[in-house]
């Protein structure tokens, strides 16, 4: 999977030489992955400032500098989801609209089961037709229940009765699918303020974990929604879908760089097992993988 | 800061703006801005590029050179380059078949709205006095199927689906032959979300394709999608011929230059936008006002249409005289605020406006909760207090508290700013401009 994140990359450094066209070429394939045009300049101004400062002339050597920036950019360790604490612990999975969320819970309720947790799904999206019927599947097919509620239910109160009943029932891990919002609107966002804050009060403390699911083809407006969601609530990580197609995803970087939030995982297709955490290093290795 | 399209754009004008005559150097410092705007649109690297180029070759040289405004050329040549790159005039709207039932198949990527887009085209064929039916052939994601049918439920069109047994270019055979025996003369068939990599799903929307001969092929796309919008579009284009595209959640911020990229690559029209959840919050798409939206001149043509149709004239000019005789009460007010509500939700009719795109410092959203609040605190008070609020005493605002839910600080607080308003209009005298930072009392 990761050696379609940019491929063109390690293209771009074979038989070259340090020259303006190098530059070029390395903007456009960071452009062309979704990489803001912003960090892309400057990502390309330091490898610039180092050639200048060590005399390269190798573009080796540049490809090694480009592996260390990025690597430098994404977190040298990888970023885990919290699983251990006092259980149950909430995690709230959200999103705009058609990113990916249902699915992704359904493929956290199955990763969590096969490490031995007993998960609890809960369907938190009240207002879009067939939500839940679509997270009850997913349950199904994991094997993990799914709390629903009617249409309509205030989702704060639907996540205040899980939580409730995950510790009644000695679950340790409440998965809540929220229904996607666009961040520009703030009625949505002091919604998904209200769940937080219910879940506060619930377990004594803030939720757990509070994901933001990102769809891989996302452009630029990828950095506003992780703007606008921060503002909300404290964006613990990012979970990144669709990144079995084309698509590069790579607003995730401009994200990290500018707001250290932390990619998670990475879901790969639309199988439960899809899903896989993200590590940095051998993300950005795969990039440069050349047998493309 | 990330800076919006629009504010940019508007910025590297005004500074062309200053001088009396125009460089070439003026035009690639301006050219420079353009590319990073557009980048940061999510308009494709390529085309940016070829786009720029255009407007470099159609702006330095004599036509510039020579004419009076320099400034004025450089924004027009931009604002014609993107309309035709949107597609310009030259498009067809979109027509119904002469020989029914019209067939609108619709395709796309997980995700971009194709289910919710399928019951809003429903809901306009209904306006446009068709008999729509929609026939859910995604057989592949969980519950997608139950979805279109409660989309079908609340928009009050048929659904006809086979269950998850049969395929889909069968269920839509048999939706047609379904269609043509209740005399439902417009077919819109949703189909699974895919990826366009994936070769065994794209053969399945070729097999609906042709099973059933539509006559518009749409692609969906998110307005959020960013460079791989080109990929995905000529993928679907190659498989499945497109006859346009359908541009959706326009009503959040994003700048949507992807329809700039998919517009280019597949050469096929935008036809349709979608701005909001709701059923009915579906649009045509006007290249000329996307360009001029993009370029800083405010979607001006839209809100005209809406503000025509909400407000009359009449009531415009009494609201004028009142306030300046100084006559303006509660009433007045309230009236005010339900035409300011006729005209949609409050934080679209700001985005139309020039000058007020969003990410400028200036806040957009609006929180509409408030005015309802409002609202309910003028409801609370007898005909005499809204004509003349100087009766009211602190009793009287303990009453309009409690029966309006709100508390006595949000009355003073809305009191307050309704005198401070007539202030300023009396203070305006005739003609003048509202003074900056003049606030609507919205609670």
């Amino acid at each position: 999977m990761l050696r379609g994140f940019f491929k063109k990359l390690g293209a771009v450094f074979s038989g070259k030489q340090i020259d303006e066209d190098l530059w070029l070429e390395l903007e456009e394939a960071m452009v062309l992955s979704d990489i803001s045009i912003t960090t892309a300049e400057q990502v390309i101004g330091e490898l610039k400032a180092m050639v200048e400062k060590r005399q390269c002339r190798d573009t080796e050597e540049v490809r090694e500098f480009l592996k260390y920036e990025l690597i430098r950019i994404l977190g040298v360790e990888p970023a885990r989801l919290t699983t251990r604490g006092e259980y149950p612990l909430t995690w709230i999975v959200m999103g705009v609209n058609g990113t990916g969320k249902t699915t992704t819970v359904g493929k956290l309720a199955h990763w969590l089961k096969q490490r031995g947790f007993r998960p609890l799904l809960v369907a938190a999206d009240t207002f879009r037709a067939a939500a839940m019927e679509q997270l009850q599947e997913w349950g199904d097919r994991a094997g993990v229940p799914v709390l629903t509620h009617q249409m309509n239910a205030d989702p704060a109160a639907v996540c205040f009765d899980a939580w409730q009943s995950a510790k009644s029932r000695g679950f340790d891990i409440v998965v809540v699918d929220t229904a996607g919002r666009l961040h520009t609107k703030s009625n949505l966002m002091e919604e998904l303020r209200k769940i937080f804050r219910v879940v506060e009060r619930a377990q004594g403390r803030p939720p757990d974990e509070c994901l933001l699911v990102l769809d891989g083809s996302t452009g630029q407006n990828g950095l506003q929604q992780a703007e606008s969601f921060l503002k909300a609530v404290p964006v613990s990580g990012v979970i990144v879908t669709k990144l079995d197609g084309t698509a590069k995803g790579g607003i995730v970087i401009t994200i990290r760089d500018r707001h250290q939030i932390p990619i998670k995982m990475i879901g790969t297709g639309e199988k439960i097992d899809d899903i896989e955490e993200f590590d940095p290093r051998r993300f950005v290795d795969g990039i440069f993988e050349d047998d493309e | 800061m990330f800076e919006g399209l629009t504010a940019k754009l508007q910025n590297t004008f005004s500074k062309l703006q200053k001088k009396g005559t125009l460089t070439e150097a003026d035009v690639d410092a301006a050219l420079r801005d353009i590319r990073l705007t557009l980048l940061e649109a999510d308009a494709n690297f390529h085309v940016v590029r070829e786009f720029v180029g255009r407007v470099r070759q159609r702006s330095i040289g004599e036509d510039i050179l020579r004419g009076l405004n320099p400034a004025q050329q450089v924004v027009k040549v931009v604002n014609d380059e993107l309309v035709e790159l949107l597609g310009g005039g030259s498009e067809k709207p979109f027509a119904f078949s002469s020989q029914p039932p019209t067939v609108i198949m619709l395709v796309g990527l997980q995700g971009t709205g194709k289910t919710t887009t399928a019951g809003k085209l429903a809901v306009w064929a209904r306006k446009e006095r068709k008999n729509p039916l929609l026939v859910a052939t995604d057989i592949h994601r969980p519950a997608a199927i139950e979805q279109l049918r409660q989309v079908g439920k609340s928009a009050g069109v048929p659904v006809f689906d086979m269950g998850q047994k049969t395929s889909p270019a069968d269920t839509a055979r048999a939706a047609m032959s379904h269609a043509r025996s209740n005399s439902l003369d417009t077919v819109i068939i949703d189909t699974a979300g895919r990826l366009h990599v994936d070769t065994e799903m794209m053969e399945e929307i070729r097999a609906v394709k042709e099973a059933v001969s539509p006559h518009e092929t749409l692609l969906v796309v998110d307005a959020m999608t960013g460079q791989d919008a080109v990929n995905a579009a000529t993928a679907f284009d190659k498989a499945v011929d497109l006859t346009g595209t359908i541009l959706t959640k326009l009503d959040g911020d994003a700048r949507g230059g992807a329809v700039l990229s998919i517009r280019h690559v597949t050469g096929k029209p935008v036809k349709f936008v979608g701005v909001g959840e709701k059923l009915d919050a579906f649009e045509f798409f006007y290249p000329d006002r996307m360009a001029s939206r993009i370029l800083g001149m405010g979607d001006v043509l839209s809100l005209i249409e809406k503000a025509e149709s909400a407000i009359s004239e009449e009531q415009a000019l009494e609201m004028e005289r009142k306030l300046r005789s100084n006559q303006f009460g509660f009433d007045d007010f309230l009236e005010q605020l339900q035409q300011i509500k006729q005209l949609g939700p409050l934080d679209q009719i700001l985005e139309m406006i020039p000058g007020l795109s969003p990410k400028k410092g200036m806040k957009l959203a609006v929180d509409e909760d408030a005015l309802r609040h409002t609202e309910a605190i003028i409801y609370s008070m007898t005909p005499q207090e809204r004509r003349d609020p100087g009766m009211l005493n602190g009793s009287r605002r303990r009453r309009i508290a409690i029966g309006s839910g709100m508390s006595v600080q949000d009355v003073n607080r809305l009191l307050n700013q309704f005198r401070q308003m007539k202030k300023m209009v009396r203070q305006l005298g005739g003609g003048k401009r509202l003074p900056k930072g003049f606030q609507m009392p919205m609670g």
